[in-house]
């Protein structure tokens, strides 16, 4: 295998995927890399936040939603009846659309899943994984003399990086971000893309943007949906001045979408 | 002769076909009046209904207002005369509005107003509800409280009316003990069986809502929702003979054979079949508010890897908080005025006890004691019915206020 | 290979039997709630069946001069006990009302007495004599005891005797008093509802209006007895135990769920749509008698008939207002006494005769049918509207 030169943290193959009698996926192929951004781009309603919320099977909890084909997360298929899907949360971690921290205290959103997990004991130790995870979300400087106020009182963006911060406290090796920036105003929306950036040294990131922008500024690679299919998928910079595709170049050059 | 019973027959028997000749009338004179020229400013049908107000609206208020006079006793006239008055003045009220009926008229504009006001008078009718329910409790209480202080009767421990019914009638006699209306024990046991009621009605009705918001399928909570209705459903007087004929005989017996002494008027069986019948006022109630939790926060959760039960107990649960206090609170001021079971199941003995197997009584049930005999109206008996009907009201209103409170304070946060 | 990471471990495991305890107990929850719904089903409709049969014993009636005298000769010495009293008694009058039955021998079914019929049900506590014991068994053998189908259930009203009584009076009562709460519940309750929904400014008045009926409908219904025993009887001078007063104090009560279900209905109806009818021209009537009402007519309906049926099981504030009397007559008007299925149910409950137990179930076993079928309706028009839009 040439897993030792280019490193493939996440491989999808053939997946299909429905919801009832809708075929809403239709055979993906995608090598997601190792400890770089990739960014998934789209009209609307042509399937990229679902296949986002196939990575870390998020899609279970809709009842008629029903795939077919394989996620290896390093060689295993997370879609492999013995897989337990809640571990497999706590390695492929998801920030979403809207900022959604938890009605408790800043510590407390921060400490909820590690604790949950028996990751460190409550005390100085948890005190530490706190900082660093809210130090690591570029928020400490921000949230630090206010551990114990509600989470809900800060600002979008700040919401948004409690949210990284509360994911990163898990140590996942993955970081699927829902379009996470669209609820935000632009400063705030660039400072959580400068925090991708140094994310990625860690993590790997996937992030789904409808803001071709975002997705030319942050990411590695860019994989281009469309009604359902992976039209496109190459590093970023092919993607946006070389596309193959008639279809990616129209919608990157704005002709729809 | 005619009756007062009859009046409503006629009176209706009579004012519907007018009403409808009036109707007709002036809606054909208000289209008369349009071939002279210019346009009618209303539809003719308001020409009508204006009509019909100026008819039935004086000859029903005349009609109030003789019951009433006839009622305080001032006066009766004969129902033939009182008839004939009223739709006298009806008619009156008829020809005033056929005169009225011109091109120009604004029927619409009138018949909208009064629609209105009569809208008015029956939202007021609300109001006035609680303004009654305050005031009958009120003025038989103060009555009451002037012979019996309100210290001696929040505080005394003793309830032993019997003697008042006596005086009541003038009989008492020198030597005679004295009544005691001490309502602490008739409390402490309302307060027992509510708290046995919540036993069973918080954790049962609890899990049941986050069975059927978390987990059950749509087409299963659309089944099992109605059946724990059935439960609500259920008349208060169907589960007191349930409580007493099959409950109570059963506990006496469960009783029995762990070594104990159980009365058939204990306090468990009414406390349990109340608990069984709030059970779904508080999962309905806990429903909602879990519905109410954004599902964000539950895949916020869930995506950091946790599982259902933790999500649930330690998000949802904690968000939905103030929604479930709420619900407890309702439930609990439910439970407290509830009648019929413990009438038909709990004691008539005013009992302090920590026992739920021995018979104890309860507000409501004292209350319905000292209403439903043959009592004389005047007697401090039955007059601390509507003291005991007085702290019924504050403690369910309070309940209700607070938990009113906090619902919005919920509803405010996630809007 | 590289480790098994994403498989369970220990602490994993752990967890997910937690998570499954957790489900377990929610289940639970409502396995226990159906689970005594069954258990109380069963148990009145075992206690209640039995009275839907009646015994009756075959007698020889001697209508005669001595039976007119003393209606204790109608019948065998022997037999006497075994028949219900309130036949016995009837005798003379039948022989008033049929002349050519004088002096007539005839074998006739007439209705046994309470401690037979209880008996031949295999009842405990039936209180029968031993010796009346072998009587009847020597009758079962002869085929001249049977049990038939209690048709005076259906057609008679209270009594002393359970044999003779039945839910006729108690059921038109019913009908009486839930006309009555109708009659000045639904219009009022709709009225207030369309005022606040669609005309009421957002002032002070609105909002304690709206405060107000919240608290209402949590105020115990016996308190509702307290203001009916006050307000209408005491101060007004409605006749005590009437239909009038059982039905004004129950359409009180019930005028807070009507409201509440009514403006629920009415806030379902889309904006859109009375701001295409102002649009048109209409004027605020208009829009609410001929778009909006039509609309929230199914969930006015559910409302209503879910009031209805609660106040159709309601007793305590009956019973404050006197409507627990015996009435064995059903009524004729408004102002007479009169009493309600409910009411019914809980004096025969408090009855001792162990044949008054069979047949309180029997009348919860009606009351029920007629609540939950009424609750049925109301659901079925409440999941109509839900799919209006």
């Amino acid at each position: 295998m040439n897993s030792e030169v280019i490193e493939n943290t996440l491989t999808i193959r053939d997946l299909k995927l429905w919801y009832g009698d809708f075929e809403a996926l239709h055979g993906i192929n995608l090598d997601i890399q190792k400890g770089k951004v990739t960014a998934f781009i789209g009209p609307s309603g042509c399937g990229k936040s679902t296949f986002l919320r196939t990575l870390n099977r998020m899609n279970d909890r809709i009842p008629s939603c029903r795939t077919e084909g394989e996620i290896l997360l390093n060689g295993q298929n997370i879609y492999d009846p013995s897989v337990d899907v809640v571990q497999l949360r706590t390695y492929i971690g998801m920030v979403f659309q809207k900022p959604n921290p938890f009605p408790k205290s800043i510590y407390e959103n921060i400490a909820y899943a590690p604790r949950i997990h028996g990751m460190v004991k409550d005390g100085p130790e948890m005190d530490e994984l706190v900082e660093s995870a809210l130090k690591r979300a570029s928020i400490w400087n921000e949230v630090k003399d206010k551990l114990h106020q509600p989470g809900t009182a800060l600002s979008g963006g700040q919401q948004q990086r409690l949210c990284i911060a509360r994911t990163i406290a898990v140590k996942p090796k993955v970081i699927l971000m829902d379009e996470p920036c669209s609820a935000l105003d632009p400063i705030a929306t660039a400072k959580i893309e400068e925090l991708m950036d140094e994310l990625k040294e860690e993590y790997t990131i996937v992030i789904v943007t409808h803001n071709m922008q975002q997705a030319a500024r942050v990411s590695d690679y860019t994989a281009y949906f469309y009604l359902g299919d992976l039209v496109e998928y190459a590093d970023t910079h092919t993607i946006f001045t070389a596309p193959t595709h008639q279809k990616t170049e129209d919608y990157i050059t704005g002709r729809f979408g | 002769m005619m009756l007062y019973s009859d009046l409503f027959f006629w009176l209706f028997g009579g004012l519907i076909p007018l009403a409808f000749t009036a109707y007709m009338v002036a809606r054909s004179k208000a289209l008369g009046t349009e071939q002279d020229g210019s346009r009618l400013h209303s539809l003719p049908g308001y020409y009508g209904w204006y009509a019909v107000i100026w008819l039935a609206l004086p000859a029903m208020l005349s009609g109030l207002v003789f019951s009433f006079i006839h009622m305080f006793g001032l006066f009766s006239i004969p129902a033939p005369m009182l008839l004939g008055t009223m739709f006298t003045i009806g008619g009156a009220g008829l020809w005033y509005a056929l005169r009225h009926i011109k091109v120009d008229f604004r029927a619409r504009e009138s018949v909208e107003k009064v629609t209105t006001a009569i809208l008015i008078t029956a939202a007021s009718i609300s109001v006035l509800t609680t303004v009654g329910i305050v005031l009958s409790v009120v003025f038989e209480s103060v009555n009451f409280f002037q012979v019996i202080s309100f210290w001696d009767f929040i505080t005394g421990t003793k309830w032993e009316p019997d003697t008042a019914f006596l005086i009541g009638a003038g009989r008492d006699t020198v030597g005679m003990t004295p009544p005691a209306f001490g309502a602490v024990p008739i409390f402490a046991g309302t307060f027992m069986i509510t708290a046995i009621a919540m036993m069973v009605a918080v954790p049962v009705g609890l899990f049941s809502a986050i069975y059927m918001s978390e987990y059950a399928s749509h087409s299963a909570r659309g089944r099992l929702k109605p059946m724990l209705e059935i439960l609500a459903g259920i008349p208060t007087v169907v589960y007191g003979f349930f409580a007493a004929i099959t409950i109570s005989p059963l506990i006496v017996k469960a009783a029995h054979a762990f070594g104990l002494e159980a009365d058939y008027t204990n306090a468990l069986a009414p406390g349990l079949i109340m608990g069984v019948m709030i059970i779904p006022f508080v999962s309905s109630l806990s429903d909602d508010v879990i519905k109410a939790v954004p599902q964000d926060l539950r895949d916020g959760s869930m995506a950091l890897g946790t599982t259902k039960a933790e999500t649930i107990r330690h998000i949802v649960l904690p968000a939905a908080l103030p929604g479930i206090v709420a619900a407890f609170l309702l439930a609990t001021s439910r439970a407290i005025g509830e009648t019929m079971i413990v009438v038909m199941a709990a004691g008539l003995r005013p009992n302090r006890t920590a026992n739920p197997l021995e018979g104890i009584t309860t507000v409501t049930v004292k209350i319905v004691e000292a209403l439903t005999g043959d009592q004389e109206f005047d007697s401090a008996f039955t007059q601390s019915a509507f003291a005991l009907g007085f702290v019924l009201l504050l403690i369910t209103l309070v309940l209700n206020i607070v938990s009113t409170i906090v619902v919005r304070k919920f509803k405010q946060r996630y809007e | 290979m590289s480790q098994p990471e994403i498989f369970t471990d220990a602490r994993m495991r752990k967890r997910m039997r937690a998570d499954k305890r957790f489900k377990f107990y929610g289940f639970a929850a409502i396995a226990l709630a159906l689970a005594f719904l069954v258990f109380f089903f069963v148990d009145i409709i075992g206690k209640g069946l039995p009275a839907f049969q009646q015994a009756e014993i075959q007698v020889e009636v001697h209508y005669s001069d001595a039976t007119m005298n003393n209606y204790n000769n109608g019948v065998d010495r022997q037999y006497k006990s075994l028949v219900s009293k309130t036949w016995l008694r009837h005798i003379p009058n039948q022989m008033r009302d049929h002349p050519e039955l004088m002096g007539q021998n005839r074998v006739e079914w007439v209705l046994a007495e309470n401690r037979v019929d209880q008996f031949l049900k295999g009842h405990e506590g039936h209180r029968l004599k031993e010796k009346y014991q072998k009587l009847i068994n020597q009758m079962q053998e002869d085929g001249t005891v049977r049990l038939v189908f209690n048709s005076g259930f259906f057609t008679k009203g209270d009594s002393k005797l359970p044999e003779n009584a039945g839910i006729l009076a108690s059921a038109i009562g019913s009908i009486f008093v839930l006309l009555l709460t109708m009659l000045f519940a639904v219009p009022i309750g709709v009225m207030t509802a369309i005022y606040l929904e669609e005309f009421a400014p957002d002032n002070r008045l609105t909002q304690i209006i709206e405060v107000n009926i919240n608290n209402l409908a949590a105020i115990p219904s016996i308190l509702y007895g307290l203001l009916g025993l006050a307000i209408f009887i005491n101060f007004m001078g409605v006749p005590r135990s009437s239909a009038l007063v059982g039905g004004l104090t129950l359409a009180l009560m019930t005028l807070p769920v009507i409201i509440i279900a009514t403006r629920a209905a009415l806030r379902a109806v889309p904006d859109s749509i009375r701001e295409a009818a102002y649009g048109l021209g209409a004027s605020k009537l208009q829009v609410t008698w001929h778009h909006v009402l039509p609309l929230a007519m199914p969930g006015i309906l559910t409302g209503s008939i879910i009031g209805l049926a609660q106040a159709m099981g309601e007793t305590a504030p009956l019973l404050i207002v006197g409507m627990m009397a015996y009435i064995p007559e059903a009524p004729d008007s408004i102002f007479e006494a009169t009493t309600v299925l409910p009411a019914q149910i809980y004096t025969w409950s408090s009855e001792s005769l162990r044949a008054f137990e069979e047949r309180t179930a029997a009348g919860i076993m009606i009351l029920l049918a007629v609540l939950l079928t009424l609750n049925a309706v109301a659901v079925k028009f409440r999941n109509r509207s839900e799919n209006t839009w």
